[in-house]
């Protein structure tokens, strides 16, 4: 393991190894204070960015944070490296990337250029890179990125920002979750997905909530995909029964010993998505997964050490999950960013800050990343710190974020973003629904002239949608 | 508009049919919101009323009279299970190393290790209960001592059951260490779900077959969102967790290759059965 130092106003820092120096170089977090591996001083914090800065891109290939032997996302990472995809950066420094990222984004073939590179670059360089930006070099460079899927849907074009309606209940009501669905279709929500938490994993609940949702689907045209977000095997199980499934859902973690804690490791996603495949239920693409990822998961596993036995921080650990989500051409990755709870992001400021960095490290390396705008009540953050991340990730081009009925899940207990704050992101940056869902609004007269319209539910077109629900 | 959902607003306890003005939510929608919050922010940092739940458990007659009480009164404890006699032994209290809650709230490790487990009998029992304040006291102050009862009336007689272990600043990693110390073969973790807005006492249950400190959640099966009214009442939990522990104790270990299998009868050909 190398060592690395910097020596600023007199005082000579030295850091073990990258993982060490990746890890102090990161922006204040508490989950980087739990795993022991955080700067001791902000001027600590500081030297390790000013050393960062001076590491070649390709140290990253020879010095990796999480041992090859031991970790197959660290092999799935290095073996699938694109040498001529990395080609143009070959010989940058972490912080010459940071220039020329800035430089790039700032030109018209950005979005071409980036889309390139992404097979090139691994996810401990994008994390790198991303310690050494601030929140507008972060936003600037992912709105220069292209990253666009396909399912029913397409996911991720320039100017548009897609709605996961995430109908939840408690107790997996069928007519609770009915309700929630027509109300969030009425308020212009659900194109990048109709998303269900079940609150048990039954099988059988699984499958009579993707029934509802088919069949929902099916009889007023929507052009979206729906998905019951339960544990791969469970929907691996539930296609060969023949339930009708759109998407492959999993949450994954940046290694092998986080994806065992979750049940899953490569083989087993690689089993889901052709079980995916193999239905050939898209339309207009055949983006089969929906992966869910967000800081401070391997911790909570106890799953987060690296080379020498040393903690990596969490944000590194997040981006090496990407790596993991891009293997399986995903339709959605989304990080849930303020999911866990305070301990691994404290507060609003660590929360939008950590929101910035997982989209624009996703969409670096090809990912359709959306972001789930969210707290915990024991978290020191409300619904204003939502509004700054909402419209920060609005104006950086996030693919999609997710919607819930006045913002607050019943079944998960966090609060998220409402209906009513895709239509404000929208009306505000003029960004649209994907184009299907547009076409199928307008349809409906839900939207015009750009913007989704009030509209009385009594007299709507979907208004029958929950009688379709057997009592 | 109003009228049209408010049958549906009886389905539900999502906020749904908010109205509109402009692109935001009425004024009134959008304060009931934050007082929803201020309440939910505030159930976190309740402290469980341990004496409370402890008379509560041994008042209701679910468990055995407590040692200490007993010694002070001059009475002899009866041994549980008899006739007639409550199926608990009596209830010991552990704490983790999490001193207070602001240390809770930032160090989950320490939430997950005990201050000391000398309380805790070794019982080579079937089935233990832990019952954990987690993120919301209230939740186990409310629904801990019901659900219990409804747990231990539906497990077979022929399980033989753990005194109850009350754990405070607990995290769910906790009943690993008195699960093992208690020598079940499963743990039942009955804990504080985190406060939403809409349900600020919502319990949850979390079941590790042969817990030894280390277990993952991946080893784990949840049972979530325990409350009354609106949330999976206590008998259904019960049944629910009944047919895992019986899943377990037949698979040998508990987690993702344990399903549960209670809402499956009526879906012939379906995947339901255990996969190994």
């Amino acid at each position: 393991m190398g060592v690395y130092q910097q020596t600023t106003r007199g005082t000579t820092y030295r850091f073990d190894g990258l993982v060490d120096l990746m890890a102090r170089a990161t922006p204040a977090r508490s989950g980087d204070e739990l795993a022991g591996c955080a700067a001791n001083s902000d001027a600590e914090r500081v030297a390790a960015q000013l050393a960062l800065a001076e590491v070649p891109l390709r140290q990253f290939l020879e010095e990796p944070l999480v041992p090859y032997e031991t970790d197959e996302v660290t092999r799935l990472i290095l073996d699938t490296h694109d040498t001529v995809a990395f080609e143009p950066v070959r010989a940058l420094t972490v912080g010459g990337f940071r220039d020329w990222l800035l430089d790039l984004a700032a030109r018209p073939d950005a979005g071409t250029t980036l889309t390139r590179l992404a097979k090139g670059l691994t996810p401990e360089m994008v994390a790198a890179v991303s310690k050494l930006m601030r929140n507008q070099d972060l936003i600037a460079v992912a709105r220069a990125t292209r990253v666009t899927s396909a399912f029913r849907s397409t996911v991720g074009l320039p100017g548009r920002l897609a709605t996961r309606l995430q109908p939840n209940h408690p107790t997996d009501d069928l007519r609770g979750i009915a309700a929630a669905t027509l109300d969030g279709l009425l308020l212009g929500c659900g194109d990048a997905v109709i998303g269900v938490n079940p609150a048990g994993d039954s099988p059988q609940t699984c499958a009579d909530l993707l029934h509802l949702l088919d069949e929902i689907r099916v009889a007023y045209e929507i052009p979206t995909q729906t998905c019951v977000l339960t544990h791969v095997t469970t929907t691996i199980g539930l296609i060969e029964a023949g339930v009708p499934v759109d998407l492959v859902f999993q949450s994954v973690a940046g290694t092998q010993a986080a994806n065992q804690g979750f049940g899953v490791d490569l083989a087993l996603l690689r089993e889901g998505h052709e079980a995916g495949l193999s239905l050939q239920r898209g339309t207009v693409g055949q983006n089969v997964m929906y992966m869910e990822t967000g800081q401070g998961s391997a911790l909570s596993a106890d799953a987060h050490l690296g080379t020498g036995g040393r903690p990596v921080d969490q944000q590194t650990l997040e981006a090496r999950a990407y790596a993991v989500c891009r293997e399986f051409d995903p339709l959605l990755v989304n990080t849930v960013v303020g999911f866990i709870g305070p301990e691994y992001l404290y507060d609003g400021r660590q929360i939008i800050r950590a929101g910035l960095e997982d989209h624009f490290c996703g969409k670096l390396l090809g990912l359709p990343m959306g972001v789930d705008v969210c707290y915990t009540n024991h978290a020191e953050a409300d619904q204003d710190d939502m509004d700054n991340l909402l419209t920060l990730l609005g104006v950086a081009g996030c693919s999609f974020v997710i919607a819930v009925p006045g913002a607050d899940d019943v079944m998960l207990g966090y609060q998220s973003t409402s209906f009513h704050d895709a239509l404000f992101v929208r009306q505000a940056l003029g960004l649209r629904p994907a184009p299907e869902f547009e076409n199928w609004l307008e349809r409906l007269g839900m939207m015009d002239a750009g913007r989704v319209v009030p509209v009385d539910a009594s007299a709507s077109a979907l208004r029958a949608l929950t009688d379709r629900v057997g009592s | 508009m109003t009228d049209f959902w408010d049958p549906l607003r009886a389905t539900t306890q999502a906020r749904i049919g908010l109205g509109r003005v402009g692109d935001g939510m009425p004024t009134s929608r959008v304060l009931d919101f934050r007082l929803a919050h201020a309440i939910a922010r505030d159930a976190v940092h309740e402290p469980l009323d341990v004496p409370a739940l402890l008379g509560s458990l041994v008042g209701s007659g679910l468990c055995a009279p407590m040692v200490d009480a007993s010694v002070a009164s001059g009475s002899s404890v009866p041994p549980p299970g008899g006739n007639g006699e409550p199926r608990l032994g009596p209830p010991v209290v552990v704490t983790s190393r999490a001193g207070d809650r602001a240390t809770y709230l930032r160090r989950p490790d320490l939430g997950r290790l005990p201050a000391d487990l000398s309380p805790v009998p070794a019982t080579g029992a079937d089935v233990g209960f832990v019952l954990a304040d987690g993120l919301s006291a209230r939740a186990l102050q409310t629904h801990g001592v019901p659900l219990l009862r409804a747990l231990v009336q539906a497990l077979p007689p022929t399980l033989t059951l753990a005194p109850p272990v009350v754990a405070t600043q607990a995290r769910v990693g906790l009943g690993d260490h008195v699960g093992a110390a208690l020598g079940v073969g499963t743990v039942l973790v009955l804990i504080g779900e985190r406060p939403g807005l809409s349900v600020a006492d919502s319990l949850g249950i979390y079941l590790t077959h042969r817990p030894e400190p280390g277990r993952a959640d991946s080893d784990r099966n949840c049972v979530s969102n325990v409350h009354a009214p609106g949330g999976l009442p206590y008998e259904v939990a019960a049944r629910v967790a009944g047919g895992l522990i019986a899943g377990a104790r037949q698979l040998g270990r508990s987690g993702v290759a344990l399903k549960d299998t209670s809402r499956e009868a009526a879906l012939p050909g379906a995947p339901g059965q255990p996969a190994v």
